[in-house]
């Protein structure tokens, strides 16, 4: 079972108050975040954030509505740009890039609502993934020189493969969004192992899956990591889900890290009990 | 000197007209988030009724204004129930796209009713010209008129957005439309109360641009239409004091530009602000920036 | 297969222009054309490439440009001084060389137009950057109304706002490029077409191709993945561009005397009212649009007052028909009950036999 899988995993404390699998230890950091934060007219919708994630770890970053999970995959991709702090992939600052640099840099991502491109085939759109794997220019692209034919014959054999972790190899020709839901999930994971990422972050991966669709899922994930041997970070509600899989997680509420540790250290916390369910009332 | 400050009053005269155009737009912009391409053809419409209730019917100016602007807000608010409302969820190219169509419609149904010649409009304002410093500069009543009735329509527009029932659902209309309607607010009625004001604003503002520029055809409004939405956008799109002050600006730099670098380089003048203005202060002088939700 | 689904379409593109090509040419050859026509052919093939460049912004990249006259024009200008200065410093008689030269001088001119109007524009979204490419279409046409260009001995004079200069004037000021030498073809008008598919379509099915889609269907995904999103709003404004100052070159060079009123806002309305009517995004529809509303007007002369009128109709009734979902749905029901009838019909008819 996962569950046992993962709990076999030992955690070991690293500076920046964090820990990561005992086997990243000497490894460097895929991702270190410093007193990271963003402000919106003056509301402080992320404060103080700081992590680090090993090479090959799977992390969970979970919380109640509204903490601020989403905004912090943001600050991450660059999608947004931090008021204050520093984002480090793979050991590089990513002071004033965009998300297309922060993405050469090697942090994938999911969405949370889906952003496929939905008029063009399933193929289409993990070869947009392959953006800058498998490169030739405008002008090659408009001779159709012959670096055109044997680039795209290979985007064409590395989309088929890609699709294929997830037995999607036989839906290339599809328009993505025509497929069902939880295939244009997959989609978007899929699309973003194109990008060959050192870092990937799925932000809720599970929503409107049932539970057998959810075990899958997890399942592929932990595969996704042994295989490709990156890190994977987490956004996920499927409490299952996140204490079967992740190795590291981290709690997160009005933007704060309330707690930081493994399942069972976050599952016994008195802080994110509350936070979850509330303080219960004296007397 | 003298020179300059009588320039300085014909700008500000023009955009006078511009602002209250302007208004139009960014009412629409503001609550529909679209842009009315068609408003200044509404304009258009407006001034050739009234210049036909004066020229053909006889009535006084007045009544001609008014009547022009009852048609307007008719005009307007058709406009927006056919056109407008089948495309509340289609996307901004689309909904530009059919406003732009609708702007040719109108242009042409004015070239097949009036001809392509030029009419030569009568001055609504039958005020003399006001002469200071002995002589030396003169401001014709119709820039008086105009800048009065500018001054007039934005006070009693921010206190009917502020004070009345209707003004206040249009602002939250603005805000949002789905929690608006479920605090049930009529959100259709109060966008088509919205063209009606702005279209019956562009019916004042056609008339009082003809007093001033009598040459009226049926492409009369698509410039200051154009220049409008220029001045709405250099104030910040969706804010009433942003129309007034955008609108001023930019006929007063109009008027200068053509008066002292280049009579024939005005428009393009106007154009460069819009796009300097686009580029160091996207969402205009009192506009608020909005996030993209990720 | 998917590529050769794709491949096949547009072999159908270019059969559909190389039949009516030959089409037209023998009918200009045994004289069975009608003369009014006959002057609409290079008209005809301008405005298909200017429809299908600029369908390549408006269908491809997902951007509205309200502008696309803008860059006609210059590449119109550009290339009757490239042409003049070849004949008066060369003199060279080569016409179809000067044509070749003078539409590749006005593609770099545009393209360079291009360059420096997207810089500003491609920074902004939706309603604004179509607002701001209507303000560059206009600055373009106030600025060449000013410039007088003459040639002297094979020497070029350029003032602005100022025709007092030497030698004979090519470019003057609001009256616009006069005494041109008429040097357009037909068959370079085709030329310029197939040029003009080659690129766009190759373009299109390509990872360039791709990765202008993606920012158009989803920007913030496109940037995740990696995608420089200005760079290739860049490229398909760019290539638009140039394709628009060449089809510019050929419809200047097409006429004795061109002015840049001709250019106006209402020009490029009139290109986007193909692109519309043709399919957003279908390159093949752009071009049958632009063929067709170019040349319906000379057949229906007596409606001619009626023709813009007819424009904006259909213009409407197109953008609420495709883009309503209640009357989308409407029409696809009517069609399929249409469809259904001819159908039964036929059926009948089979089972007579």
């Amino acid at each position: 079972m996962t569950q046992k899988r993962q709990s076999e995993t030992r955690m070991v404390p690293v500076p920046s108050h964090s820990i990561v699998p005992e086997r990243d230890v000497d490894k460097r950091p895929v991702l270190e975040t410093r007193h990271l934060g963003i402000e919106f007219g003056g509301l402080k919708a992320v404060e103080d954030f700081n992590l680090t994630i090993g090479k090959t770890e799977i992390a969970g970053l979970i919380g109640p509505n509204g903490a601020g999970k989403t905004t912090v995959f943001n600050l991450l991709t660059k999608v947004y740009q931090p008021t204050n702090g520093v984002v480090i992939l793979d050991g590089k600052d990513t002071a004033g890039m965009n998300a297309a640099q922060a993405s050469k840099l090697g942090i994938a991502r999911t969405f949370q609502n889906i952003r496929l491109f939905g008029n063009m085939s399933v193929e289409d759109n993990v070869r947009i993934g392959l953006h800058n794997q498998i490169r030739y220019n405008m002008f090659t692209g408009i001779l159709r020189a012959p670096a055109f034919w044997k680039q795209e014959k290979a985007q064409h054999e590395k989309a088929l493969e890609l699709l294929s972790i997830f037995d999607m190899q036989d839906m290339a020709d599809v328009q993505a969004g025509s497929l069902p839901y939880g295939a244009q999930r997959r989609l978007e994971i899929v699309r973003a192992l194109a990008t060959n990422p050192k870092l990937l972050l799925l932000d809720e991966p599970a929503a409107g899956m049932n539970p057998h669709e959810t075990e899958e899922l997890m399942e592929n994930i932990i595969k996704i990591r042994d295989q490709f041997q990156i890190a994977i970070m987490l956004i996920e509600h499927d409490m299952n889900l996140v204490m079967g899989i992740c190795e590291g997680i981290c709690v997160l509420n009005y933007g704060r890290i309330i707690a930081k540790g493994t399942a069972s250290d976050i599952q016994s916390n008195p802080t994110v009990i509350e936070a979850y369910l509330g303080k219960r009332k004296e007397g | 000197m003298m020179q300059f400050l009588s320039y300085l009053c014909n700008g500000i005269s023009l955009g006078s007209v511009y602002a209250i155009i302007a208004l139009g737009y960014t009412m629409v912009y503001g609550i529909a988030k679209m842009l009315n391409f068609a408003h200044g053809d509404v304009i258009m419409i407006g001034a050739y009724i009234a210049f036909c209730a004066m020229q053909y019917w006889g009535l006084p100016p007045i009544i001609s204004v008014i009547a022009a602007m009852a048609v307007c807000t008719a005009l307007g608010v058709t406009i927006e129930r056919l056109a407008y409302k089948p495309l509340r969820k289609a996307t901004s190219l689309a909904v530009l796209i059919t406003a732009i169509g609708m702007s040719y419609l109108l242009q042409n149904i004015a070239l097949l009713v009036w001809g392509a010649n030029p009419k030569s409009f009568p001055s609504v304002v039958k005020l003399g010209s006001v002469s200071l410093a002995g002589g030396q500069l003169i401001i014709s009543g119709a820039a008086i008129v105009t800048i009065v009735a500018c001054i007039v329509i934005m006070v009693a527009l921010t206190l009917f957005t502020s004070k009345t029932k209707m003004g206040k659902a249009m602002r939250v209309v603005s805000e949002d439309k789905g929690a608006a309607e479920l605090m049930g607010i009529n959100v259709n009625f109060t966008i088509s109360i919205t063209f009606a004001i702005g279209s019956a604003l562009a019916a004042i503002a056609g008339v009082l641009l003809c007093s001033a520029y009598p040459t009226l055809q049926p492409t009369t409004g698509s410039m200051p239409g154009i220049k409008a939405f220029t001045a709405a956008v250099f104030g910040g799109i969706g804010s009433i004091p942003g129309a007034m002050v955008g609108g001023i600006l930019l006929g007063v730099i109009e008027i200068l530009g053509k008066a002292y670098v280049s009579t024939e380089l005005g428009d393009a003048f106007v154009f460069a602000v819009l796009i300097v203005v686009l580029l160091v202060k996207p969402a205009g002088l009192l506009g608020k920036t909005v996030h993209e939700k990720v | 297969m998917k590529i050769n689904k794709k491949l096949l379409n547009n072999l159908i593109t270019y059969g559909i222009v190389i039949i009516a090509f030959i089409i037209c040419q023998s009918m200009v050859s045994t004289g069975t054309m009608s003369r009014s026509l006959k002057g609409q052919l290079v008209p005809i093939c301008v405005w298909i490439v200017m429809a299908v460049s600029l369908n390549l912004v408006v269908g491809v990249s997902g951007e509205l440009s309200l502008g696309h006259a803008g860059f006609m024009s210059v590449g119109a200008f550009s290339g009757i001084v490239v042409s003049t200065w070849l004949l008066t410093r060369f003199q060279m008689d080569n016409e179809p060389l000067r044509l070749v030269l003078a539409m590749i001088g006005g593609g770099v001119c545009a393209g360079i137009a291009g360059v420096l109007i997207g810089i500003p524009v491609l920074r902004l979204r939706g309603d604004y950057l179509a607002i701001v490419t209507l303000a560059f279409g206009e600055i373009i046409r106030n600025v060449i109304n000013c410039l007088y260009i003459s040639f002297d001995n094979g020497k070029m004079h350029m003032a602005f706002n100022n025709s007092d200069i030497p030698g004979k004037l090519i470019i003057s000021g609001p009256k616009g490029a006069v005494g041109v030498d008429k040097i357009a073809t037909f068959v370079m008008g085709f030329i310029l077409i197939m040029f003009t598919l080659f690129v766009v379509l190759n373009l299109i099915n390509s990872r360039s191709g791709r990765a202008i889609m993606a920012t158009r269907d989803a920007r913030i995904a496109a940037e995740s993945v990696g995608i420089n999103v200005t760079k290739y709003k860049m490229m398909a404004f760019v290539t638009s561009a140039v394709l628009a100052g060449m089809a510019g070159t050929l419809y200047g060079l097409n006429f004795s005397t061109v002015a840049a009123s001709k250019f106006k806002f209402d020009t490029s309305i009139l290109v986007l009212v193909f692109v519309v009517l043709g399919g957003i995004g279908s390159i093949r529809g752009s071009i049958i649009a632009a063929a067709l509303l170019t040349v319906l007007p000379e057949l229906l002369r007596a409606f001619s007052d009626y023709r813009m009128l007819v424009y904006a109709i259909v213009l409407i009734l197109v953008m609420l028909v495709t883009n309503n979902p209640m009357l989308k749905t409407r029409m696809v029901s009517i069609t399929t009950t249409i469809k259904q009838k001819i159908g039964r019909k036929g059926g009948k008819e089979a089972e007579q036999e």
